[in-house]
């Protein structure tokens, strides 16, 4: 591919920079395109075919979103305050399964590894109307309560998964060195464990928190319609057509899934990485 | 059970699943005693002081400290302290609160605290470095710091896991000193797990020579350099030269035959254990003199007067090392002097340098073994065909 400036020093023009920027154009384009459409469609206030750009700028529709008795505000708090439960009840699950699974010699170790995969394996929606009908019966359906557990149930995999991760990374001497000078067990994993091994646990709280704020259909199924989130505010304004409301629920869920992986990026460091799923 | 014995181990077994690492071991250690487990890796000398420290639970046997049986206490409460091979320190906590931790646990003030991690600090050279993180550490510096942790708590019993293995040659040679220095000045008594000779000799009173979960020799340096038990710890003590010998044991001597490598030798028994067959004899390159084969013949009972040529000589420094064939082997000896390649040479081992010890009774002379089942190999091979 170099043949040309090999032969021609002087004018070392890469042809093969054209169809790879092409490709990289339409990569961009392919991502970027749908994300500037929607910051456009939450600062427009009219906008229809066959213009290409709106017709009228404002931000009257975020006041409505954010009014005292819009139900966007309901939303949000709903979701916030089910992902908040979510990652407290998934990771008091995830650390001692995390901590037990990476250091005791369990022998079904792998297998129960891959039983926390077992509510992603299966098509989402027959088991969420399954879990939708058990619930009614324990007058579980549309309460927050019941969303946060299939949120966790969810979760469960990445938050297990995650920490088994993070506590495997830590060299058992760490905490055996804590034991020979005298710290009990438990003081040990407080004062050794717990700290070394917070990074990766804050990832794995991070990922569950995201998973649960982005999470649509089982909050249909069990929440809907008394407990309503973000996703399904986004699904009732989109197919309403009201492509405002849409927009800007999406570019607010949008924004902390950003910064969460920008924080994960930096604390999921390789040598919790490449433990993840052993 | 004597007053000072402070630490027993009793017919400890350690092992898991079927093969046991540890196998009925038994040892004491007197208070205020420096004590080595030397041996080479996977001789259980890891094992025995995990399981001291009460990381590793025996499987049968028990450990007693001060008369306490302390078999079944977890590590936290046995009073004692490690210092891991890998240092194990804190990467999230600084220089002093590594130190420190042992005494925060035990609930000491703030105040005292600080005073006495800065005590230590001093004492290990790590003055003003306290506020550091131990991944901005040398190695050499990590090293004292995992020793301070473990000074901090003033254990019963201080227990070191090869901590000298990670260091430079010329740091490892100077903190050995600095250790057992400390250990003198303190009155501890300490366990040290090593595989270098030279570290366990300098360091320890006492040498507890480790083979396949057993011990094969204990004592004092000296005596385990000069009167090895086995040809097993003959070979870790730098023995390595081995020759098979015949001879009989009669009036306190014992009467080397001669043979086609060695010329008759009568040495004193000297409390040796021998009877008459076969020998394995062993000697160190620099117990050994090479003397120019000049055919005169000395008092016999000046030592064993081996004969063969020179292979090749090196300079390590110091001494000429030269490796000289006798018979089938190769043999090590230091000279102050070259000798030329090729040069037929007599290899004197004095009485003293010499270890000699009982071999199984089926042996015949190396060379002749050898060659007759080469022979007879070949004469089956040709009937075969």
């Amino acid at each position: 591919m170099t043949t040309t400036a090999a032969t021609r020093p002087t004018f070392s023009v890469d042809l093969w920079w054209i169809p790879r920027a092409i490709v990289l154009g339409l990569l961009a384009f392919a991502i970027f395109g749908p994300l500037a459409n929607l910051v456009l469609w939450t600062v427009t206030e009219r906008w229809y075919f066959p213009h290409a750009l709106p017709l009228e700028y404002g931000v009257s529709y975020w006041g409505r979103v954010f009014s005292p008795r819009g139900t966007a505000m309901e939303s949000l708090t709903n979701s916030v305050v089910v992902a908040f439960l979510t990652v407290a009840l998934a990771m008091a699950l995830a650390v001692p399964a995390g901590y037990a699974l990476a250091r005791l010699k369990l022998p079904w170790r792998a297998l129960i590894m891959l039983a926390f995969l077992i509510p992603q394996a299966f098509p989402n929606l027959p088991v969420y109307v399954n879990i939708a009908r058990l619930f009614y019966q324990f007058g579980l359906n549309g309460t927050v309560a019941g969303v946060v557990l299939v949120h966790v149930t969810h979760g469960l995999v990445y938050a297990v998964w995650i920490a088994t991760a993070a506590f495997s990374a830590i060299d058992r001497e760490l905490e055996d060195a804590a034991r020979s000078i005298g710290a009990s067990p438990l003081r040990t994993f407080r004062d050794v464990t717990l700290p070394l091994a917070a990074p990766g646990l804050l990832a794995s709280a991070i990922f569950v928190f995201l998973e649960s704020l982005d999470e649509f259909t089982g909050s249909y199924f069990v929440g809907a319609p008394d407990v309503n989130t973000m996703p399904l505010l986004l699904y009732t304004a989109s197919s309403g057509g009201n492509y405002q409301i849409a927009s800007i629920t999406a570019v607010l869920l949008l924004i902390p899934s950003v910064g969460f992986m920008l924080v994960v990026e930096r604390f999921l460091k390789s040598d919790v990485l490449s433990k993840v799923g052993h | 059970m004597s007053v000072e014995e402070f630490l027993r181990v009793d017919d400890v077994v350690v092992g898991y699943g079927s093969s046991d690492i540890l196998k009925s071991l038994s040892l004491s250690i007197r208070k205020g005693e420096f004590v080595a487990l030397l041996g080479s890796s996977g001789c259980g000398k890891t094992t025995l002081l995990r399981a001291i420290a009460g990381f590793a639970r025996p499987k049968s046997g028990a450990i007693h400290v001060n008369g306490k049986d302390v078999t079944l206490l977890p590590p936290d409460k046995r009073g004692m302290a490690l210092v891991f091979q890998s240092y194990a320190l804190w990467p999230h906590m600084t220089v002093a609160q590594n130190i420190g931790y042992g005494l925060k646990l035990r609930g000491m003030a703030r105040a005292d605290i600080t005073r006495r991690v800065e005590e230590l600090q001093d004492l290990l050279g790590l003055a003003g470095l306290g506020q550091r993180k131990p991944g901005a550490l040398s190695g050499g510096q990590r090293q004292r710091v995992a020793l301070g942790r473990a000074l901090a708590i003033d254990p019963e019993i201080l227990l070191l896991d090869e901590p000298l293995s990670n260091l430079d040659a010329r740091i490892r040679l100077k903190v050995r000193h600095d250790i057992s220095a400390l250990q003198k000045r303190l009155g501890i008594t300490a366990v040290h797990v090593t595989h270098d000779r030279e570290e366990a000799m300098v360091m320890a009173d006492r040498i507890v020579i480790m083979e396949n979960g057993n011990i094969a020799q204990q004592g004092a340096p000296e005596e385990v350099f000069n009167r090895p038990a086995s040809p097993f710890v003959a070979a870790f003590m730098g023995a390595e030269n081995m020759i098979q010998l015949r001879g009989t044991v009669g009036g306190g001597h014992v009467k080397i035959d001669s043979s086609a490598t060695n010329r008759e030798a009568v040495l004193p028994l000297d409390g040796r254990a021998l009877s008459d067959g076969v020998y394995e004899a062993r000697f160190r390159a620099e117990g050994a003199h090479l003397l120019v084969n000049d055919g005169a013949a000395d008092a016999a009972d000046a030592g064993l007067d081996l004969v063969g040529h020179v292979e090749a000589a090196s300079y390590p420094g110091g001494t000429w090392r030269h490796s000289v064939r006798v018979g089938d082997e190769i043999l090590l000896v230091d000279s102050p002097q070259p000798v030329a390649q090729g040069e037929a040479v007599r290899v004197r081992i004095p009485a003293k340098n010499l270890f000699l010890f009982n071999l199984g009774g089926s042996f015949s002379r190396p060379r002749q073994s050898s060659l007759n089942e080469g022979g007879a190999a070949r004469v089956l091979e040709a009937s075969h065909a």
